[in-house]
């Protein structure tokens, strides 16, 4: 929690609303957004119970699980679920656009929009990742055959939870999270991941402060939990009897219907506030002009998308259960990666992020007073333009001679601190020397280095492109990392021919083709047991 | 009736002490710092109600379906005289449990009464005997099995009797708390948080355990601190035995309980009037509840029934908001003072300057950025 974070909430408090933590929108916000809000049955090992689903306020569909113990039921939910998000990722599947890579010596394809999906918060997303979880490895054929949509739908419930984790990313969003990155409200992260409770700091009902208006949602009968978890008053008085009344029913059509029907009045009285806060919340983020690098990012998830639409195509197996040791240290790498450089993107597009690295001095906003654009040095074999200027700042400057700054209106250059020397007042003097973003010749076109008189906002934090790390092939894992994957287990994890989309003759084959194709990412199961196909799930 | 349980009583109001069970003694070790707490706790008042009574009612309502499911798998676990429990517990330790245990139901002749009182001291007897006589003596023994033990344990100079659904297993020259939970471990992990928990009330048990060896004069380290959760596997209902070491929670516990013990110290600093008597006037209860200070965090909001409450009262401080922003404030206590620091009103006592340097730097800064000034 930084210090400029911990004000705002302190001064939301004495408010009575929340405070912003940011000027501009750092995520990307889809026209058309999946709206997701599920249930889940208390107890159970992720039984889903009910879930309101839609791209519009006015467009929400109720699917429920009248008996969430069965489990033909629970998949035919997933079932149902998948005949709505599907053919919501294929509607971004139309137009591609083409993305020199390799320096231009290449060329590759991206869908021009990608599909975004929203969760009221965290808990929300630990549920949709352990529906992916318990989907992905089904089979439309064989013991306990699912239909072919479910695994499927697995698999891109898994994408979307794994592209969550990635920083910046906007594939899968928690409101919660999404509203406290520009919000502070006057209450703890503990509470903060109560939907009902950030939406009454932010925007609170006429005549509430934020703290009543987050008290009174906090109490279940006035505004039902925002889920997965459900109030276990609401289980206990109206869900039991209502679910017994549907299993009571049995063969009488009549009567069952109309449990159903009372089941679903019920679910639909729970999940209905919390969807309406969501596209309240929809709209408080709409309402923020997006940061300039937030497109940039979006086209990651954009590559994202493509690449493992590709791979699904292509008959690709499911995600493995867990990442074997080189595929779990390359993700690593590429989240680390990643969360630096969203930092760094934010405060680069955000005066209020980056004046939290200035409270820790890791950046500071000054006058340039004396330039010398034409400066050449030819002391090394060839001549070289270094132009030097001097900017005068009244705050801390906490860096040493010899670091490098980078300035957010010229990011591509840097700034070589020269000299520091403490001026009258309290101010300081810092003598920077550029190079980098001026062109090839010595004469540095105009605009590109900073005049007389220009303030610039002068940081550490670096935007350029971090280069990825190298690791082994998973053939060859050290055996400090437990050596490379056995044998066995590598066909087992290429070869789960389940290829709805594709010919029955070619799926085997292209199964495996597919899984080799995509190397380090899908190759290194450690374990596949042999029971998981399985399903001696007998609930109940 | 000595004093300290004289003044206990009179805390406490006119009702028996409210009984602990292994969940609330775990939940004791929460927030081990905060004074109000514990003398409520040692007292043996009833908070829910207590809360109800001041207008904060807690929120620790359990769903019939979690309840149903819980006991479901535990009957699926235990059936068959515990066979398919022994197999999984022997896998996991690495030992061969060389032949079929017997089983005892500790608790046979009281169920399903369970609140039967009057069985209890015969229970707690019979469980003492059964265990003791069975305390382990070399690894070549039968294995066995203790289902439904009835355990003592001295929390606040007051004897506690615990009802563990668990098992003690006799098994290759140790007893091993099994701990049967329902919530599942998906591809070999669990929510941290249940495990948490689930870990400390073993640590309860374990602790129960050793004490009623150590005074059969046997040594208490034939409990081992590595306890066994029985969990469904994945989405089935399969169990799956995992091992959790508890020393860290043993250590945890046994200091609170000795501070609980000490009873006397901590009731020196309570105001003589000092009243937690739900049958009390509700503006007394809040004013007298308000003279013992207590230490909200907002993690107490999932612990104590008291949270909402406390987390009223100190609607106006730092720590309300969370350690971490208290902390980013320079530790400074109140949101005004935090407020008027960052705001130059004045500058603080001589030991804050440093925090209320930090905080007006802020507040300009956050000033600036949001007026749309560069500087």
């Amino acid at each position: 929690m930084s210090t400029l974070r911990a004000l705002a909430k302190a001064q939301a408090l004495a408010a009575g609303v929340a405070q912003p933590v940011a000027t501009v929108r750092h995520l990307h916000l889809s026209p058309r957004p999946l709206v997701l809000v599920p249930l889940a049955m208390a107890g159970e090992a992720n039984a889903p119970l009910a879930a309101l689903v839609g791209t519009a306020p006015g467009d929400a569909r109720l699917l429920i699980v009248p008996q969430p113990r069965n489990r033909d039921q629970r998949f035919a939910f997933a079932a149902e679920l998948a005949g709505i998000v599907l053919p919501y990722l294929d509607s971004f599947r139309g137009v591609s656009e083409a993305v020199a890579v390799d320096r231009g010596r290449d060329v590759r394809y991206r869908y021009v929009d990608a599909p975004q999906l929203l969760l009221p918060n965290p808990g929300g997303l630990a549920f949709l990742r352990l529906f992916g979880r318990s989907t992905r490895f089904r089979r439309p054929d064989g013991e306990y055959p699912v239909h072919p949509s479910v695994p499927l739908l697995g698999r891109w419930l898994t994408f979307f939870a794994e592209r969550a984790e990635h920083p910046g990313s906007s594939a899968l969003l928690a409101m919660t999270e999404a509203l406290t990155l520009h919000w502070a409200t006057g209450q703890s992260a503990v509470e903060d991941l109560h939907l009902p409770a950030v939406l009454g700091w932010l925007d609170p009902p006429p005549g509430l402060d934020g703290a009543r208006a987050a008290a009174r949602a906090e109490d279940p009968a006035v505004c039902p939990p925002a889920g997965p978890a459900t109030d276990p008053e609401f289980d206990n008085k109206v869900l039991a009897p209502a679910i017994a009344a549907y299993t009571d029913a049995a063969d009488d059509e009549t009567a069952r219907r109309s449990a159903y029907a009372e089941l679903e009045l019920a679910l639909r009285g729970q999940l209905a506030p919390t969807w309406e806060l969501m596209w309240r919340g929809v709209g408080l983020l709409a309402a923020l002009p997006p940061g300039a690098r937030v497109e940039g990012r979006w086209a990651g998830d954009r590559d994202a998308f493509t690449s493992h639409a590709e791979h699904v195509d292509a008959g690709g197996g499911p995600q493995p259960r867990r990442d074997g040791a080189v595929a779990a240290a390359v993700r690593l790498h590429r989240l680390e990666r990643a969360g630096t450089s969203y930092a760094v993107q934010r405060a680069y597009d955000d005066p209020l992020v980056m004046a939290e690295h200035r409270l820790t001095g890791e950046a500071f906003v000054a006058d340039v007073t004396l330039a010398d654009p034409r400066r050449v040095d030819d002391t090394g074999k060839r001549p070289v333009l270094r132009p030097r200027i001097q900017v005068v700042t009244t705050e801390p400057v906490a860096v040493p001679v010899g670091a490098t700054l980078y300035s957010t209106a010229r990011p591509g250059q840097k700034a070589k601190v020269v000299f520091l020397t403490p001026a009258a007042d309290g101010k300081t003097e810092v003598v920077l020397e550029l190079s980098g973003g001026m062109g090839r010749g010595l004469t540095a076109p105009p605009g590109t280095v900073p005049e007389v008189g220009e303030r610039l906002s002068l940081t550490t934090l670096s935007d350029a492109f971090l280069p990825a790390g190298a690791f082994p092939d998973p053939a060859e894992t050290p055996w400090t990392h437990g050596g490379p994957p056995a044998a066995a287990t590598f066909d087992q994890a290429l070869g789960p021919a389940d290829p709805p989309g594709a010919g029955a003759g070619a799926g085997a084959g292209a199964g495996v083709g597919a899984g080799v194709g995509v190397g380090a990412g899908v190759a290194s199961t450690p374990v596949v047991g042999p029971s998981d196909g399985d399903p001696a799930e007998d609930w109940a | 009736m000595t004093s300290t349980a004289q003044r206990l009583a009179e805390i406490r109001g006119d009702v028996p002490p409210r009984r602990h069970n292994a969940r609330t003694i775990a939940a004791l070790t929460g927030n081990p710092g905060c004074a109000r707490r514990a003398v409520l706790d040692s007292a043996g008042v009833d908070k829910p109600k207590l809360a109800e009574r001041v207008g904060f009612p807690a929120r620790f309502g359990q769903s019939r379906f979690a309840i149903t499911r819980g006991n479901t798998f535990e009957a699926q676990v235990k059936a068959d005289g515990g066979a398919e429990l022994l197999r999984l517990v022997a896998e996991r330790l690495g030992v061969d449990p060389g032949g079929p245990a017997t089983w005892t139901d500790l608790g046979a002749d009281d169920r399903p009464g369970q609140s039967g009182q009057s069985g209890q001291p015969d229970r707690s007897a019979r469980s003492r005997a059964a265990l003791a006589a069975a305390a382990p003596t070399g690894a070549g023994e039968q294995a066995a099995l203790f289902d439904h033990p009835l355990l003592g344990l001295d929390v606040a100079g007051q004897r506690v009797h615990l009802e563990p659904d668990l098992v003690a297993a006799r098994l290759a020259g140790r007893f091993h708390v099994v701990e049967v939970k329902s919530f599942p471990v998906i591809d070999g992990q669990a929510d941290p948080g249940k495990v948490a928990a689930a870990a400390i009330q073993s640590a309860v048990y374990v602790l129960a355990l050793r004490e009623l060896l150590a005074a059969e004069g046997h040594d208490p380290e034939l409990v081992s601190s590595d306890v066994l959760l029985v969990c469904p596997r994945d989405f089935a209902n399969q169990p799956v035995a995992s091992l959790v070491d508890v020393r860290k929670q043993l250590l945890v516990l046994r200091r609170q309980l000795d501070r609980m013990a000490r009873i006397d110290d901590l009731l020196a600093g309570v105001p003589a009037g000092f009243t937690a008597d739900p049958a009390a006037d509700p503006a007394d209860l809040r004013r007298s509840l308000l003279s013992v200070p207590a230490r909200y965090a907002p993690d107490c909001l999932a612990a104590c029934e008291l949270a909402y409450f406390c987390r009223h009262a100190t609607r106006a401080e730092t720590a309300t908001l969370g350690r971490p922003v208290r902390e980013a404030l320079g530790g400074v206590a109140t949101v005004a003072e935090a407020l008027a620091l960052a705001g130059g009103e004045h500058s603080g006592q001589p030991e804050q300057a440093e925090a209320a340097a930090l905080l007006r730097a802020a507040a300009r800064l956050r000033a600036d950025a949001l007026a749309g000034r560069p500087a």
